[in-house]
């Protein structure tokens, strides 16, 4: 039966238990830390010796842990690629500038067991030699700011944070910094720059990449609130037993956050790939089906940035058969296995685990507008495609929403869009084009029906296209 | 160690080691690049695919990236498509087509292997075996996309913008645009007509948000004045809140704009600049010698921009140099040669001053010779001078440097007057002196250049008493209304020559506009005072006469007018 597994939630909502030091060394708190910093490092079967923090980042790397974020790259790897020889100081950013709509994990674990984060936090930067640290916090999460500094408080008077970690020698600290309200410092070279106390403008990669050129041109790693959670968990359970949780290469739990037109919203701590995305829906233990009466008409599965899954598509997949062979099987969209490897076969992605439910009531037209609306406003502007263009899909979606749309306007969208996805600074141009894209070539009907509408309601009224169009908000 | 220490070397000297290269295909054709090249900041940086392709000869069309600034990466105009040797998967080793050629591995976007994925060529490192499609449909197509993008909100202003002309986004619409645009909405509509600071003005709907002005203003001219404000198609270039921008150096940021947002209140509505001659000229404000070129129509001076020199100031002048021309077009300027008062001709004045000359006594002639004038007039002031024993001096003149491009210096040939002899030691020690020798009735003849003597040191009393004084001047002073001889000279812009600058560099400029009146050139009535026989002299030539003061001149030894070239040549101090 398809259920929980709560491993980063196991304690955060239990009756009773508070963000406070007291509270998370009851349930076994820094405990994982002690034992860490005491290891004795490992020998290898070739004879050479790693210390205890090579010894940690391997076991990362061996844990299969991909990022929590969005991309859902190999947090091992990232930390790998960090440049060691530079001589400068290597800074460990926790992103906690938790924006993707449909998206609401971190904030489970800010408010609710913030010391596990900063657990987290403190073996990833002792493992990486970091010796500052920073979390970067959504502007609108004044009540999480407010709690991580207590936390971190807490742990420094205790010894766990601050000069001379449990008497190990080592030194570290973590300042909490609030973003001022804009998506793009999600973007981890945006995040950067809004740290260093800039517009937060991507930068051009090459060159900054952050593990060689971040935050002060410093090697920085930059993870995810839940990614850095999941350090703990790896450094507690052994990389193997952290690995058996989810499926291969998409281990270990994460949660997803289930909105729309569900029966029980809500975040849900799973195992990668363990659980089907018609399960999250329909699933008692999950979304409990839709609203009485409703079908089921898409599904957005990785945040409002991945492209939408049509109810009723089927994918083609390699699976592994029973001969061990990879093959190809087809899978209907609700079987989808809820991990990072499925979703991207099925062409859209698992993002930042956020699942939004549309149900047949629903207008994609207008669902689109809306999620356009977003990014126009949150385009950082610094470079053409999307600066332009994320506003221009917005005005046409505007305009095919308010009575002056067009049948060639699906084809038009999709023109814009395509002129986005891939020649911005990062992956806003992505986020902005691709559900875009997606709903335009998957409702394609809903959308030329719609501007057809227009035009016939324009031509009983007498008018010519041109001449009733509303102004637009952002004229 | 037997050999002296000043021995010439017995050979050449070793060649330098040959710099690593790479090779690759541009459009095509295999060229071979160095592996890293200078920055902006001359750093030597690992070979980006603009620099590639611009050695092989194909310039990628740009925005944001200037030679002479921070790469950017933000217009993405520069967008190319480009493969990289395929390696193949068994083998790890390079994968090769089946006539034995390196296999080619097209970028393309990760997540969708069918559509090109372009790089910007300003950013990019090249790599061994590349190739760049700086030509491709798709290449096109990127540019296409990206100059739509920046025409839907642009006002499209041109036939009332001053930029149209020499507007990058009407040139790239010209060789890489669409004709037709499927934009159907309202455009974005910005401040106009912002008042940045004293000497620009701001259109923000005509900016393209390349970031090249603040990037100029924050990482060359060393003042972070200029921000972005507002979010995304908002975008809005803006002087931070309680600021002007005002630095001395503000007006390179209308050069920098590739799009009429940047204006010189200076030189906006003032001229279409198709109708503009460009003339290659110095500006003369102080020690440096910036290059510029002379904008001018119809013998008036419409604006003076830099003009890159490496060796002297890059890319870049200050504001108060590129404004300081307006005087070249006064009203009052010195028009006719004048004799005692009254009205004269060059050709009755000229034999009346040389007959003077030639009855005055050793020593009783002083030349003052301003620092402004050109090397050669310098040359043949001092070649008179030394007809009579004559005292020499020239008037210094300081200010404070910035430290950038504005010398203490505020002469602009300083050096000349040295290099020529005009003075020595001390420039302006022998002022009193010859101030000195008019009280005490020694110095009867006076011959200023370019000066106001009164102001030095040398007052109307002391001028009073001369038997003679030849003055040639642009502009009337006190100096002038007491001269017997009035010779009316040219503004740099209004004839050839050269000057030398703080560090040695001497450098020849260009005439650009006709000077007023009767004035002309010094160096060509020097020449004629100094050949005698009106009649029978040659004619003042400026390559004969560089070529003279070469041979005279130990500093410029060697040195010939042809060879000088647009940018100079450094000459020792």
């Amino acid at each position: 039966m398809p259920q929980e597994f709560k491993l980063i939630l196991k304690h955060a909502d239990e009756p009773g238990y508070t963000p406070d030091m007291g509270c998370y060394l009851k349930h076994g708190g820094y405990e994982t830390l002690k034992k860490a910093l005491q290891a004795p490092g490992r020998d290898l079967p070739d004879g050479k010796k790693l210390s205890p923090q090579e010894a940690l980042r391997e076991d990362v790397k061996a844990s299969g842990l991909r990022g929590r974020g969005g991309a859902g790259f190999s947090a091992g790897l990232k930390w790998s690629f960090v440049d060691r020889r530079s001589g400068k100081p290597i800074y460990l950013i926790c992103n906690a500038d938790e924006s993707e709509p449909g998206t609401f994990k971190d904030r489970q674990i800010l408010h609710k067991d913030p010391h596990q984060l900063i657990e987290g936090m403190v073996l990833s930067c002792w493992a990486n030699d970091v010796k500052l640290a920073y979390i970067y916090i959504r502007g609108e999460f004044p009540e999480g700011a407010r709690l991580l500094n207590r936390a971190l408080a807490e742990a420094r008077a205790k010894g766990f944070l601050g000069k001379n970690i449990l008497g190990t020698g080592y030194d570290l600290d973590i300042w909490v910094h609030r973003g001022a309200g804009a998506y793009i410092c999600g973007e981890e070279t945006g995040l950067i720059e809004s740290l260093e106390g800039k517009r937060a403008y991507p930068r051009i990669k090459p060159p900054y990449f952050p593990a060689i050129l971040g935050l002060y041109l410093c090697p920085t790693i930059v993870n995810n609130v839940e990614t850095l959670c999941h350090v703990k968990h790896i450094a507690a359970m052994g990389p193997a037993e952290f690995a058996r949780l989810g499926t291969p290469n998409n281990t270990g739990t994460r949660i997803v956050s289930l909105s729309g037109d569900v029966q029980r919203p809500g975040y849900f701590e799973v195992e990668v790939g363990k659980v089907t995305i018609g399960e999250l829906i329909f699933h008692e233990n999950f979304g409990r089906g839709l609203r009485p009466g409703r079908q089921l008409k898409a599904v957005i599965p990785g945040g409002s940035s991945s492209k939408v899954l049509k109810a009723g598509e089927v994918f083609q997949l390699k699976r592994k058969g029973a001969d061990g062979q990879m093959a190809p099987v087809e899978v209907p969209m609700l079987d989808l296995p809820y991990d990072f490897d499925s979703l991207q076969s099925a062409g859209t992605m698992s993002g930042s685990g956020a699942v939004i439910v549309m149900d047949d009531s629903r207008s994609m037209v207008d669902a689109l507008a809306n999620l356009s609306e977003f990014y126009a406003h949150e385009s950082c502007g610094q470079c053409t495609p999307c600066r332009e263009g994320a506003l221009w899909m917005a005005k046409g979606l505007h305009r095919l929403t308010h009575g002056d749309g067009r049948k060639e306007d699906a084809a038009y969208l999709a023109h814009i869009a395509q002129n986005i996805q891939g020649r911005t600074i990062c992956a806003f141009g992505e986020a902005a084009a691709w559900p875009v894209l997606s709903f335009v070539k998957k409702f394609r009907e809903e959308f030329e029906a719609r501007g057809e509408a227009d035009v016939a309601a324009r031509a009983a009224a007498g008018s010519v296209p041109d001449s009733n169009r509303k102004p637009s908000p952002h004229a | 160690m037997s050999a002296p220490a000043t021995a010439a070397p017995a050979t050449s000297p070793p060649p330098l080691p040959a710099a690593e290269t790479v090779t690759l295909k541009v459009n095509g054709r295999t060229v071979q690049v160095p592996k890293t090249m200078p920055d902006w900041q001359g750093k030597p940086q690992p070979t980006t695919m603009l620099q590639a392709a611009r050695l092989g000869g194909v310039e990628i069309p740009h925005y944001c990236y200037h030679d002479k600034l921070p790469v950017a990466g933000n217009c993405r105009m520069c967008l190319v498509e480009f493969g990289t040797p395929a390696l193949d998967p068994a083998t790890r080793k390079p994968a090769l087509n089946a006539d034995g050629t390196p296999k080619i591995a097209r970028s393309v976007l990760p997540y969708e292997p069918g559509t090109p994925r372009g790089a910007i060529a300003c950013a990019t490192p090249i790599s061994p075996g590349m190739e760049i499609y700086a030509d491709s449909p798709a290449t096109k197509q990127m540019r296409e996309a990206v100059l739509e993008s920046l025409l839907i909100n642009h006002p499209l202003d041109c036939p009332i913008c001053d930029q149209a002309g020499e507007c990058k986004l009407q040139e790239y619409s010209v060789e890489h645009g669409q004709s037709a645009s499927g934009f159907f909405e309202t455009k974005v509509h910005k401040p106009k007509a912002v008042d940045l600071g004293p000497r620009i003005m701001l259109d923000d709907e005509r900016c393209i948000l390349c970031t090249r002005c603040i990037r100029f203003s924050k990482d060359i001219a060393g003042d972070d004045a200029l921000g972005i404000v507002n979010r995304g198609s908002y975008n809005s270039i803006a002087a931070f809140p309680g600021r002007q921008f005002d630095n001395n150096y503000s007006l390179n940021t209308v050069d920098l704009c590739p799009v009429g947002a940047l204006t010189s209140k200076d030189f906006r509505f003032k001229m279409r600049v198709w109708f503009l001659k460009e003339t290659r000229s110095l500006c003369t404000s102080c020690g440096t010698g910036c290059n510029i070129v002379i904008g001018s129509r119809e013998e008036t001076l419409y604006r003076l921009e830099p003009r890159e020199n490496e060796a002297v100031n890059s890319s870049w002048m200050c504001d108060s140099g590129r404004l300081n021309y307006k005087w070249i077009g006064r009203a009052d300027r010195l028009r006719e040669v004048r004799v005692r008062g009254g009205h004269s001709t060059w050709s009755a004045a000229l034999p009346q001053i040389q007959a003077i000359l030639a009855k005055a006594p050793q020593g009783s002639v002083a030349i003052l010779a301003g620092a402004r004038q050109t090397t050669e007039e310098l040359y043949l002031l001092k070649k008179l001078a030394d007809r009579f024993g004559a005292v020499t001096d020239s008037v210094p003149r300081t200010g404070a440097a910035d430290g950038f491009l504005v010398a203490a210096d505020r002469n602009c040939n300083t050096q000349g007057a040295r290099l020529t002899g005009i003075w020595s030691g001390t420039m302006g020690a022998q002022i009193p002196r010859i101030a000195e020798g008019i009280r005490a009735g020694g110095v009867r003849t006076l011959v200023v250049f370019g000066e106001d003597v009164t102001r030095h040191g040398i007052g109307p009393e002391l001028l009073a008493s001369l038997e003679t004084l030849v003055v040639s001047d642009l502009l009337p002073s006190a100096t002038t209304r007491a001269a017997h001889y009035l010779l009316p000279g040219c503004a740099a812009a209004e004839k050839r020559g050269t000057f030398v600058n703080v560090k040695g560099r001497l450098q020849k400029f260009l005439k650009a506009v006709e000077a007023p009146g009767d004035a002309r050139p010094e160096m060509e009535f020097l020449w004629d005072l100094l050949e005698g026989d009106v009649a029978r002299r040659a004619p003042a030539n400026i390559e004969a006469i560089f070529n003279q003061m070469v041979r005279e001149v130990p500093a410029f030894a060697g040195l010939e007018w042809a060879r000088v070239g647009d940018t100079g040549v450094t000459v020792p101090l």
